[in-house]
């Protein structure tokens, strides 16, 4: 039994001592080759194989910095999405699968909202929109969505407690009929010319004091205020959910309901209601997160699996369940997409390969080879 | 051996499977062209992929949602491989014009090590982390052959040439009914071949951990690789579904094993029961059947209103009865059949063995 546990204690080791020195290989070299290897695109715009986007750092700094402020801006409308699933999750053991359909229904309703408020057109102007024609159908959209999610909780997931993978497939069912549903129903307003069918594109638009570049006076970058208030925005989202999960009343509840259910419950603690609160703001958070994005890219059939996709990585990487891992995953994760898709060459006759997908499933495995419950998250 | 003596349930059901056996195999005798290419060899496909699904999940407690993205990759390697290219026209990928037998073996064989892989990365969890380690997986495929244009691009690889090695026939589509039976011929050696996995070694400590993956582990069996065997076993049989797919349709895009898709399959499994192997098949038939017989009449009338019912589509009628069975049965239709049993008081020899043995 010793030489076992030798012999397991000792390949235990071995793996720690590998996959770190592997990862570290990888991160050095990742920096050089953005830092100093990167080629400047030749002058079609493409070529051969050493030729990127973008030059490397060292010679093109002002890129630099772009795709570092990209990389964090997109984080914070990540985290906006994924801290609600991660909330769910957390919280509740549900994997809440209709997660990214709640985020594109969201978006679609919100787009309705601003069009009845701020005029028709497949993608308004952004003087045409103020601030409450933005935050309007932020709110709404919200609450919609807040009241489906508790729906679906109260009607299908609330007597399936503990059963984890009949709730995900409960959710899979409810994301698939969500997912018809819009494509049955919206949107409802095309621009002129443009013909109908359901899913189409649509894009909501950012008030218009936000449309303008903030000089950051680095490297002579200008960089686009309205990305930076989606920086914010997350920002915003993670300090209010830490305070309210860690300071409030309502968020210490909560947590002993997580943490022992029956005897928050003997405690007086109406564990059904906390539950149904955090269900709430996660799904609610899945709107304001489409509303977000949608105002910067475009709402479309199949953005549900994408934000599926991206909740699923932030919290796969981030760990189940902690804010710090789901802010650690997104930031991770949106730099690994903006990186690999701006600093790897791409090939001249193929215009589009974009080798982004597969940095994503090397951060993922590298990240499960050390720690499976994620970087943030709690053993078991 | 004797029929006589097998308990009721057994009887019924192997008797059910010898009649579904010979319809089938005399199918093509009887049956429209339409019906025995469209609904059965599918349902033959289908269900392999649902099977690899089922056995993951009832011998292995895992729930893979990878299966379909696997299935895909197989069916775009082989696309690459086979596929002569030319006088086929603009259709993407390498067109490297191999041997049809030889892209076959290396399609199902590059598959099956990067199921290996993926089993490797994901095989230290378990439950419900395991379903969306795995489903990232998939979708991280899907968008991979959609954004690497070079082996596939978004619209993947068309005019695949569906030259089956030799051994099978020259060209799969020579004679209508060819692929049928080769389809048909895969699927009972995926079923038999995971019924005999199952009462390996192999297969009774993989259900042992199961069961009880701590105790497994302190009794010296290594648990990751047994899963991850098991993951790339379950990544074979998709793999051998991925080829049988683009034989019966001649291409492959990342739209046909993209998250719908695997939905898709994953509610074949769900509709056959996540327990029995025979449910995917099972499954694969009525998902098959409702696919082509309620799709027909795109919006699905709201009776006396004029309308459609809430403008949905067929997705929608699925999703209801997805929802339907999980929240009813969550075993299934096979579930519903064991339960039968069990409420009748007649399962003697599947709940009740003692019963079983005084026949």
């Amino acid at each position: 039994m010793t030489a076992f546990a030798a012999q397991l204690r000792g390949s235990v080791m071995t793996r720690r001592a590998i996959a770190p020195g592997f990862a570290a290989a990888l991160v050095v070299f990742a920096l050089l080759y953005v830092l100093v290897i990167a080629h400047p695109p030749g002058a079609n715009g493409g070529g051969d194989w050493a030729t990127t986007n973008f030059g490397s750092a060292i010679d093109d700094p002002g890129s630099f910095l772009r795709i570092v402020l990209d990389s964090v801006t997109f984080a914070g409308a990540l985290f906006i999405v994924a801290s609600g699933f991660a909330l769910i999750f957390g919280l509740m053991r549900v994997v809440n699968m209709a997660h990214g359909s709640f985020y594109l229904l969201g978006g679609y309703i919100a787009y309705e909202i601003q069009q009845e408020m701020a005029g028709q057109g497949f993608s308004l102007d952004s003087s045409q929109v103020n601030t409450a024609d933005w935050l309007v159908p932020l709110v709404v959209a919200a609450v919609c969505i807040a009241i489906i999610g508790l729906i679906t909780q109260q009607v299908f997931l609330r007597w399936n407690q503990g059963q984890e993978l009949r709730q995900a497939l409960i959710t899979i069912a409810i994301s698939v009929i969500i997912a018809d549903q819009i494509i049955g129903h919206f949107p409802r307003f095309v621009s002129a010319g443009t013909q109908q069918f359901g899913g189409n594109a649509v894009d909501l638009t950012w008030p218009g004091w936000t449309n303008r570049f903030v000089n950051l006076h680095v490297a002579g970058v200008s960089y686009s205020l309205v990305r930076l208030v989606m920086l914010g925005l997350g920002v915003a989202v993670g300090v209010g959910l830490w305070v309210w999960l860690n300071k409030t009343r309502t968020g210490m509840m909560i947590r002993a309901g997580v943490d022992d259910k029956d005897m928050a419950s003997a405690l007086g603690i109406n564990v059904q209601r906390t539950f149904a609160i955090a269900f709430v703001v996660g799904s609610a958070l899945a709107a304001m997160g489409a509303v977000v994005w949608g105002s910067q890219a475009a709402l479309a059939q199949g953005q549900d699996g994408q934000w599926l996709l991206n909740s699923l990585v932030v919290v796969v990487v981030g760990g189940m369940g902690s804010i710090f891992g789901a802010a650690a995953g997104a930031i991770l994760y949106a730099f690994v997409l903006n990186f690999s898709g701006s600093y790897l060459p791409t090939t001249g006759s193929d215009c589009c390969t974009q080798y982004s997908p597969i940095f994503t499933f090397v951060l993922i495995a590298l990240v499960l080879a050390f720690r499976p419950q994620g970087l943030f998250g709690r053993p078991g | 051996m004797n029929p006589l003596g097998w308990p009721l349930k057994t009887r019924l059901e192997r008797g059910i499977a010898l009649a579904a056996l010979v319809y089938v195999i005399l199918g093509p005798l009887f049956l429209s062209q339409n019906f025995s290419q469209n609904v059965l060899t599918r349902t033959f496909f289908m269900g392999i992929v649902a099977s690899s699904l089922i056995f993951l999940s009832a011998y292995g407690g895992m729930v893979s949602l990878s299966q379909t993205a696997l299935f895909g990759l197989s069916g775009v390697i082989l696309g690459n491989l086979s596929t002569k290219g030319g006088t086929g026209g603009t259709s993407k990928g390498l067109h490297l014009g191999w041997n049809p037998t030889l892209s076959v073996v290396v399609a199902v064989v590059l598959t099956t090590a990067f199921a290996l892989l993926l089993g490797a990365v994901s095989a230290r969890s378990a439950g419900i982390y395991f379903l969306m380690i795995t489903l990232t997986f998939a979708v991280i495929v899907t968008l991979t052959l959609s954004s690497v244009t070079k082996i596939s691009g978004f619209s993947g690889i068309g005019g695949i040439d569906r030259a089956a090695p030799s051994w099978v026939g020259p060209n799969v589509n020579l004679h209508e009914d060819r692929l049928y039976y080769i389809a048909l011929v895969a699927a009972i050696l995926v079923y038999v071949l995971i019924r005999y996995i199952v009462r390996t070694p192999f297969g009774i400590s993989l259900q042992g951990i199961r069961d009880d993956p701590l105790r497994m582990g302190s009794l010296g069996y290594n648990v990751a690789l047994h899963r991850t065997l098991a993951f790339g076993f379950g990544g074979f049989i998709a793999a051998l579904a991925g080829v049988l797919y683009v034989w019966w349709s001649g291409q492959i895009a990342p739209g046909n094993v993209d998250l719908p898709e695997t939905i898709n399959v994953l509610i074949i499994a769900v509709i056959g029961g996540l327990s029995r192997i025979e449910g995917a098949w099972v499954g694969a038939l009525a998902f098959i059947l409702m696919d082509n017989y309620i799709t027909d009449a795109t919006r699905i009338p709201l009776l006396g209103f004029g309308g459609t019912l809430f403008g949905g589509r067929f997705p929608t009628v699925i999703g209801i009865i997805f929802l339907l069975i999980v929240l009813v049965s969550p075993g299934g239709l096979m579930g519903i059949w064991d339960r039968g049993f069990g409420a009748f008081g007649i399962a003697r020899g599947f709940r009740r063995p003692k019963e079983a043995s005084g026949h």
